[in-house]
């Protein structure tokens, strides 16, 4: 037997003091202001000192040996001090102004693009995906792949209206919280649970898989002696809330899973308030490994809003300016009953005057 | 070796000029047999359009019951590397600041006990460490514990607390956003590694309005910075704005939400009383102007995803508050929170869901605050009031 030594628990994540550059430390609060140099390149000034920001793109499923070369970076070039913004993105926190440019250049030589600052489209925040969930109607790192590689030239630059968010999450329950992006990339199932009735009665507590519909459409039933659930397809929406109590309702279906995209979601209180995201295409079929449909889909909203938008409006702000009828005409995107909403508080979207635009 | 790798529909992903996770993990595919078997099992993903991952699985280490979440493979003789491939959530320090040093320290840890793939970071702000086998995790907690580094959040507990960027390179923090959320992770331990919640619980911490680490939007309870008094203006470097040929008056001025703001000359005239601290100004203008001096943070409460009920954004619950060491305000606060969720809460209901259910009003009474106007976008407008005060006769 090895030695026993007491075993550590509860001690909560290191201190974050250890891990700031020393110009950071003296500047901790004392920060007068900051501007945007290049792409991809922030300079905030201190009452002692200025720290430079070099901001890389990265996968947000990555490996070892990627973040071993980072570091390898960061010591080359910025004292071996970085941190990693909310949406995936690397930043290296130089001292030297002079280390910008060979970083950059190094960067770019293995594949790694410098931008996502202001005016631009910033990395984009995702789930787990085919790579590591059980519940997902798509892949995500895949979709983030093709996106940006066609949306590449918007995150090297900043010549968009203002910031542009995207997120892709590959279920309802949506782990990358893409209810409040600027384009959101929503996985759908279609179809209704596939119910294990041989296995449901052991794997699952009844009363927990029927109380988890959001909408009752679940009840108890016994087939062929052995206690289940059926599922009353009318109510159904697909949510897979079931699931999650329940293993033996899976809803994977490869014939009908796919994806649905969303528009004009904001976080940030600048000009109007907080938004949700809100439908403009219901479905496309899962087409990998490059989804196609849905990359051309998406850089038609992103250019027709580009052609648009006043300068800092948001897509949520110009679509709410122009009106979503006019969104629709512009963009060529089918209106459908899928469009109109039939959840709760539904009827708060209904149009209730006739104030439109003809 | 891994010549007999055949992936054709994920090769297409190493195409294009966009960072390749699939070139990435290939790299390691020759001496990590997991990430071998990932690949192969999601190239099989990519041809049949489906994932094939079983449901969950209770999988920890001694005394947490968060932290650790199991995940199998529904293949697992077709891809025995896979077979396993649990994720191991490591609490990320407040701000997402590393050192090389430290970094190469975890890899280390990870590349002895685990497939070598992880997250920077995952949505809730966890350094996640991407697949490992049941016997692995009580020594990659160890030898994580032994570096100074814990486990985070998982299930129905407190999910790890995580923040934005804070004082240490924002000129806009109205308060410490690194240092309130490293005090709550610490302060919170027992709610954060043994879910005994009705559901998560998520905390976020946005040190301004531009709410950087999406607090409306993602936490059950979420603290973004504001200030009450005026924005502070710097009319010499506003004068240099207009002199730049930056036109002040459309982008800046005519975007103002309340149009508190006008242009006289060179000079920026703020009606502060009709601002609402919205950040548009201050953020395309940081050289003249700043934040306001009496600062704290707004506090919201009930962010959402869908599930169960319908998505919801954050709302507020202290208009104003002063975030000052030790936060013990703070910790009284949520206890009250928590003490009422316990109470009022139903399995697998988010406290925004049962707010709803019981009435903001309902609710405030229960924690102890007080209504005010601000809670609101307008009073009621029906009429169905649960009167609890009538005069009764002598």
């Amino acid at each position: 037997m090895a030695t026993q030594t007491e075993r550590r628990t509860d001690i909560g994540p290191p201190h974050y003091s250890q891990f700031l550059h020393p110009i950071i430390k003296e500047n901790y609060g004392k920060w007068k202001y900051h501007e945007t140099l290049k792409p991809g390149v922030l300079m905030h000034v201190g009452e002692t000192g200025t720290i430079y920001s070099v901001r890389a793109a990265s996968a947000r499923l990555i490996t070892i040996s990627f973040v071993r070369f980072m570091a390898g970076l960061a010591d080359k070039y910025a004292d071996g001090y970085l941190r990693f913004t909310s949406r995936n993105n690397i930043e290296f926190l130089l001292a030297n102004k002079d280390n910008i440019e060979p970083l950059i250049k190094e960067l770019a030589d293995n594949g790694i693009p410098v931008g996502g600052t202001n005016n631009a489209i910033s990395n984009v925040v995702h789930t787990q995906g085919w790579v590591h969930c059980h519940s997902s109607a798509t892949d995500a790192s895949g979709l983030v792949k093709v996106i940006m590689d066609d949306l590449f030239e918007y995150f090297g630059s900043m010549k968009l209206p203002n910031k542009l968010r995207i997120a892709v999450a590959c279920c309802l329950n949506m782990c990358g919280a893409v209810h409040c992006s600027d384009i959101a990339v929503l996985g759908v199932h279609r179809t209704l649970p596939r119910i294990d009735h041989s296995t449901l009665g052991n794997l699952c507590e009844i009363p927990t898989t029927v109380a988890s519909c959001p909408n009752n459409a679940i009840k108890p039933t016994t087939i062929e002696g052995k206690t289940t659930v059926k599922v009353d397809e009318d109510k159904c929406m697909y949510c897979g809330n079931c699931y999650t109590v329940c293993p033996a309702m899976p809803l994977a279906d490869p014939l009908n899973d796919g994806i649905s995209i969303w528009v004009g979601g904001k976080i940030s209180n600048a000009r109007t308030e907080p938004m949700f995201t809100k439908l403009a295409i219901p479905y496309i079929p899962n087409n990998p490994p490059r989804w196609p449909e849905v990359t051309s889909a998406i850089r038609n909203i992103v250019e027709i809003y580009v052609k648009n938008a006043k300068p800092y409006e948001r897509v949520g702000e110009w679509i709410n300016r122009i009106g979503w009828a006019k969104f629709f005409d512009l963009t060529g995107i089918e209106f459908t009953k899928y469009h109109i909403d039939d959840f709760r508080h539904a009827g708060t979207t209904y149009k209730r005057s006739v104030q439109n635009r003809y | 070796m891994s010549d007999d790798l055949k992936i054709p529909l994920l090769d297409e992903l190493e195409k294009g000029p966009w960072p390749s996770f699939v070139k990435d993990l290939k790299t390691l595919a020759p001496k990590k047999p997991m990430v071998r078997d990932l690949l192969r099992q999601l190239e099989k993903s990519y041809q049949d359009k489906r994932g094939y991952w079983k449901h969950g699985g209770l999988v920890g280490v001694l005394g947490y019951g968060g932290g650790v979440i199991g995940r199998y493979s529904a293949l697992p003789d077709e891809f025995p590397g896979v077979s396993h491939f649990h994720t191991i959530r490591v609490h990320q320090p407040s701000g997402w600041f590393y050192t090389s040093e430290a970094l190469n320290e975890l890899m280390d840890i990870w590349d002895a006990h685990g497939s070598g793939l992880l997250n920077m970071h995952g949505s809730t702000g966890d350094l996640v460490f991407l697949g490992t086998v049941t016997d692995e995790l009580e020594p990659t907690f160890r030898d994580l514990t032994a570096r100074d580094w814990d486990l985070g959040g998982s299930g129905s507990d407190l999910r790890t607390p995580s923040c934005c960027v804070g004082p240490a390179r924002c000129e806009n923090a109205c308060y410490d956003t690194l240092e309130l959320v490293d005090n709550l992770a610490h302060r919170f331990q027992d709610e954060l590694h043994r879910p005994m919640f009705n559901y998560k619980f998520k905390i976020k911490a946005a040190g301004c309005p531009n709410d950087c680490v999406a607090a409306i939007a993602r936490s059950d309870f979420g603290i973004i910075g504001i200030w009450k008094d005026n924005i502070q203006v710097d009319q010499a470097a506003v004068a240099e704005y207009v002199d730049s040929g930056f036109n002040v008056k459309e982008f800046v001025v005519d975007n103002c939400p309340t149009g508190c703001m006008s242009l006289e000359g060179k000079e920026l005239k703020i009606d502060d009383s009709n601002c609402v601290k919205c950040m548009h100004c201050i953020n395309l203008m940081s050289k003249a102007l700043s934040v306001g001096k009496e600062r704290g943070a707004a506090l919201v409460m009930g962010a959402k995803a869908p599930i169960v009920e319908g998505a919801l954004l954050g709302s507020v619950i202290i208009p104003f508050m002063e975030i000052e060491e030790p936060f013990e305000e703070m910790h009284d606060l949520l206890e009250r929170i928590f003490e009422f969720w316990d109470e009022y809460g139903k399995a697998r209901e988010r406290i925004g869901e049962c707010i709803e259910r019981i009435g903001l009003a309902s609710f405030l009474e229960q924690i102890e605050l007080e209504p005010l106007p601000q809670m609101v976008t307008q009073p009621r407008d029906n009429p169905y009031i649960f009167y609890e005060e009538y005069y009764e006769e002598e």
